[in-house]
């Protein structure tokens, strides 16, 4: 049986990039066919701006070559254009006669410039700026002519002039508007950008409206006249005042056209065999004229054609920014604020910076930045996330501040870096090899980046700064998700939230029917989120859902830590830091008969024993069991360690005795698993020693009581701990800190600290759900306790007949 | 010819899972059971910087090795793009519920 078969019309980014998505879904569903007006096969467009200012060539920004469509077996037809579409017949007919038939069809036919209808708008040396053929007119026209005009202060406009200015000629922008980028910028910064464009030699002429274009003695255009009697000279014209989106074929072909193609939130038209995609379409009564949403689009359109039947597209928030060497801009969202809304402004002229933040009802809603853009993606996911920022409120007009970040030499500014910096301190990977790699391989997403860069795939702390360089290389075609719809992994995509949630109200016990139920793309997930999913089953259905061994890393597995030689570190417990002498005999013992290299003390006051062989980890457990000792979970998503002070049982200034509080706290948590390490802390005093204000539960006493302070990290993110609340008794730090934990423990999504959970959901948030309820309070605590009340000794458990396989290698004779 | 050596019970290797088989020649070699009950052997050794695969989670027909994440193919020993590389496999069937490794 002959497969369906899929028309592409329009062989550029939205429709190529539906396809990819169809592939990675749905392989060999379809006979795949795609038209495209042009003679090249698909590329880059929103780079078309750095070829034309000589930083890239048109070969650099080629997205899929046409050993891609080979490979997957795509007839392509360049330089044609498609003119008619038969919808009885269910064919489409090109301009040299090339006919396919379709089952479905797919129109992408994007955008054409707006030529402005005045007199002189077909003379030569007019042109739109959209594709290669505009850009290469441009660049010839460069070599031989001095006056260029442009008409159009837009994105669009002023990268133009940009590049042509680059390329020598002389430029001026003439603008309708009050001021440059009126769709993107508020006046004052408008008027910041417009100076700095001066500076670099380009002219302005603002609210002027163009006459007629005049024709020279060589025929060609010669000079721009405007209603108020001006001229100027010009040589070449760009119209750059806008894009229509470029329906003419659908619609004479009768499909419902409104300014666009009409589609629904399946990107489907009115014709149910025909869908459409990007910058021809009219969505919700908006034709986007970014190519950012064409990526959700994308994804939305080539599940449906694949039938599954998943995903709505609701509309996107776009964000802007200007792609001119050396200007930082960046706007989203509503930016010019009004009736129910409050700004923040950070204006200074003198250091050229200007901020704004538009607030409405405690969410950030729009936003400008000019001169320091550090922090436009993050305040954009802010914005995509509506996070309530009541209780940031204070600092965020200051940004992110990522100076607690470690392995980037304090860097934080992506922009400003030079290409020989280092970003992945991990791995080595420096600025100018992450743009390389998103200019040379068309990546679009953090996780391509990291995929083929390996930046931020191993700490992640450069994550941020990799996002930033992300935004800053590709301009408007940057675009997080909402953190709670970003997919857990390239199985499925649905996100944590998601999926936590399903478990939930599904009451769903194994991984088999989440991945039944979420439709997952692979037989049985990945290494992301096989991990991710065993945890969320075993947290919210403790006694009922099994654990899965061969869904946990090797570290909870083999319950050791695994080192870069292939052996293990064996941590044993010490409850709050206190050992013994007969322990530590114990483990010089151990450590011994086991030839242990290195024996170390640790930062959470244990003793690691390192370099200790796969199989001889059973015997050491059964030594130190025998001692009394058990797991330090120094290799788990789980509590590691309470450390403690002397506190008030030794020390001269100790308020609260430290170390007995440290000590039921652990015994309190032992075996406890969560969504990433947990580390908590307890001070006798205000003093300190104990570190509590850079652990996840950090307990300090005071005279009266104890304060507890939530969310600190003393990693990758240096990250103070915050005030909670205080409490009076031994048994309410047990209380309140368990009760944050299972809260941490049940909404936090796996591999985020407290710290990253906190700056998610506020700290607001959690307050109202541990201070200020008591009976819920009341409930997350006994729902701890109750999932560890038969925790046992996973060093004593692996030892049983079936567990300890794992640990004895088969031997083959020879 | 072939030297098929019996290694241990099906039963012995979880599903998703591993076991490492020891040579007297050195150089150890990695059993996997996916979860159809089809077997794969792989020296366990990553061709990016060592790590045992034999402890690595796997999925599909690929294990990912425990130290940087490679993901490595169980039929054919290669490293699944973009990253580059290839480790040796080896001979190994089940018969009657018995695992046969050829070495």
């Amino acid at each position: 049986m002959s497969k369906p078969r899929l028309v592409l019309i329009g062989n550029g980014m939205a429709g190529v990039r539906t396809v990819e998505e169809l592939l990675k879904i749905k392989p060999d569903h379809y006979d795949i066919t795609i038209f495209g007006a042009e003679p090249h096969p698909n590329y880059n467009r929103i780079l078309l701006s750095p070829v034309l200012a000589g930083e890239m060539t048109i070969s650099e920004i080629v997205l899929n070559e046409l050993d891609w469509y080979k490979q997957n077996k795509i007839t392509l037809h360049t330089g044609k254009q498609v003119t008619k579409i038969d919808r009885i017949k269910r064919k489409v007919i090109a301009d040299d006669g090339t006919e396919e038939s379709y089952d479905r069809l797919l129109i992408a036919t994007g955008s054409t410039p707006f030529m402005l209808p005045i007199p002189g708008n077909d003379l030569p040396g007019v042109i739109g700026y959209r594709d290669i053929k505009d850009t290469d007119e441009m660049i010839e026209t460069a070599r031989v002519h001095k006056h260029a005009v442009v008409i159009g202060g837009g994105l669009l406009g002023l990268e133009a002039a940009n590049g042509l200015k680059l390329r020598g000629m002389d430029v001026t922008v003439v603008h309708l508007g009050p001021w440059l980028l009126e769709r993107q910028l508020d006046e004052v910064a408008g008027r910041m950008l417009q100076k700095s464009l001066e500076d670099k030699g380009l002219k302005f002429l603002l609210q002027k409206q163009t006459e007629m274009l005049v024709q020279g003695e060589s025929g060609r255009v010669a000079a721009v006249r405007f209603k108020d009697g001006m001229t100027i000279p010009a040589d070449l014209v760009v119209m750059a005042a806008g894009i229509r989106p470029n329906y003419t074929l659908a619609e004479k072909s009768g499909i419902y056209c409104n300014r666009g193609i009409v589609v629904n939130d399946t990107m489907q038209t009115y014709d149910p065999k025909v869908y459409a995609v990007g910058e021809c379409v009219t969505h919700r009564g908006i034709a986007y004229g970014l190519v950012a949403p064409l990526f959700e689009q994308a994804k939305v359109a080539a599940n449906h054609l694949a039938g599954y039947g998943i995903g709505r597209y609701t509309g996107s928030v776009t964000s802007t920014k200007l792609k001119v060497t050396g200007i930082d801009l960046f706007s989203a969202g509503d930016y010019m604020g009004g009736d129910g809304t409050e700004e923040i402004l950070l204006n200074d002229p003198h250091g050229g910076v200007y901020k704004k933040l538009v607030i409405r009802d405690n969410k950030l809603v729009g936003g400008v930045m000019y001169g320091d853009t550090a922090d436009g993606p993050w305040y954009f996911q802010l914005l995509k996330d509506g996070r309530d920022i009541h209780d940031i409120r204070d600092s965020l007009i200051f940004g992110q501040s990522l100076v607690g970040d470690v392995g980037h030499a304090g860097n934080s500014k992506a922009a400003s870096m030079a290409d020989s910096a280092e970003v992945c301190g991990c791995n080595g990977i420096t600025k100018g090899v992450i743009v390389q790699a998103i200019k040379a391989k068309g990546l679009f997403t953090l996780d391509e980046v990291k995929k083929h860069t390996k930046a931020a795939s191993s700490c992640g702390s450069c994550a941020g700064l990799v996002e930033q360089i992300l935004a800053s290389t590709i301009g408007g075609a940057y675009t997080p998700a909402a953190s709670d719809k970003k997919p857990m992994c390239g199985c499925t995509e649905h996100s944590h939230d998601k999926v936590r949630k399903l478990i939930r109200d599904e009451h769903l016990t194994t991984k088999e029917t989440v991945f039944a139920e979420l439709g997952w793309t692979t037989p049985n997930g990945c290494d992301k989120c096989r991990p991710a999913i065993n945890y969320y089953l075993i947290s919210t259905w403790p006694h009922e859902a099994k654990d899965d061994p061969q869904s946990r890393f090797i570290n909870e597995r083999s319950h050791a830590n695994i080192q870069k030689d292939g052996t293990y570190s064996v941590v044993p417990r010490m409850w709050g830091g206190l050992t013994t002498p007969a322990e530590l005999r114990a483990i010089a013992d151990a450590a011994e008969k086991y030839k242990v290299p290195t024996v170390k003390v640790t930062g959470g006051q244990r003793i690691d024993l390192l370099g200790i062989k796969k199989e001889d980890l059973p015997g050491i457990w059964a030594d130190l069991n025998a001692a009394g000792m058990v797991s330090g979970h120094a290799y788990g998503k789980s509590i590691r360690t309470v450390k403690t002070c002397v506190g008030a049982e030794h020390c001269r200034f100790g308020t609260q005795l430290a170390m007995s509080m440290g000590v039921k706290l652990e015994k309190m948590l032992f075996d406890m698993y969560a969504p990433h390490k947990v580390k908590l802390a307890v001070s006798g005093c205000p003093r300190n020693c104990a570190e509590a204000g850079i652990k996840d539960v950090g307990v300090i006493g005071v005279d009266s009581g104890y304060e507890l302070y939530v969310g600190g990290n003393g990693g990758i993110k240096t990250e103070v701990a915050q005030f909670l609340c205080k409490v009076k008794s031994d048994e309410e730090v047990m209380e309140y800190s368990g009760a944050f934990l299972q809260l941490y423990r049940l909404e936090g999504w796996y591999l985020e600290r407290t710290c990253h959970w906190l700056e998610r959901v506020g700290l607001d948030y959690v307050k109202s759900k541990i201070v200020e309820d008591e009976e819920g309070r009341k409930a997350l605590y006994a729902a701890l306790l109750d999932a560890l009340k038969d925790a046992k000794d996973p060093w004593a458990t692996s030892r049983e007949p079936e567990a300890i396989k794992q640990f004895i290698p088969i031997v083959v004779e020879a | 010819m072939s030297n098929w050596k019996l290694i241990c019970k099906l039963e012995d290797i979880p599903q998703l899972g591993s076991r490492v088989v020891r040579r007297a020649t050195g150089g150890d070699i990695a059993v996997f059971r996916n979860a159809e009950d089809e077997v794969f052997a792989l020296h366990d050794k990553c061709p990016h910087k060592g790590g045992p695969l034999s402890q690595g989670i796997v999925h599909g027909k690929r294990v990912t090795c425990p130290l940087h994440g490679w993901n490595i193919g169980l039929e054919d020993g290669q490293a699944v793009a973009p990253d580059v590389g290839s480790c040796s496999n080896f001979k190994v069937k089940v018969e009657g519920g018995e695992v046969f490794l050829s070495v």
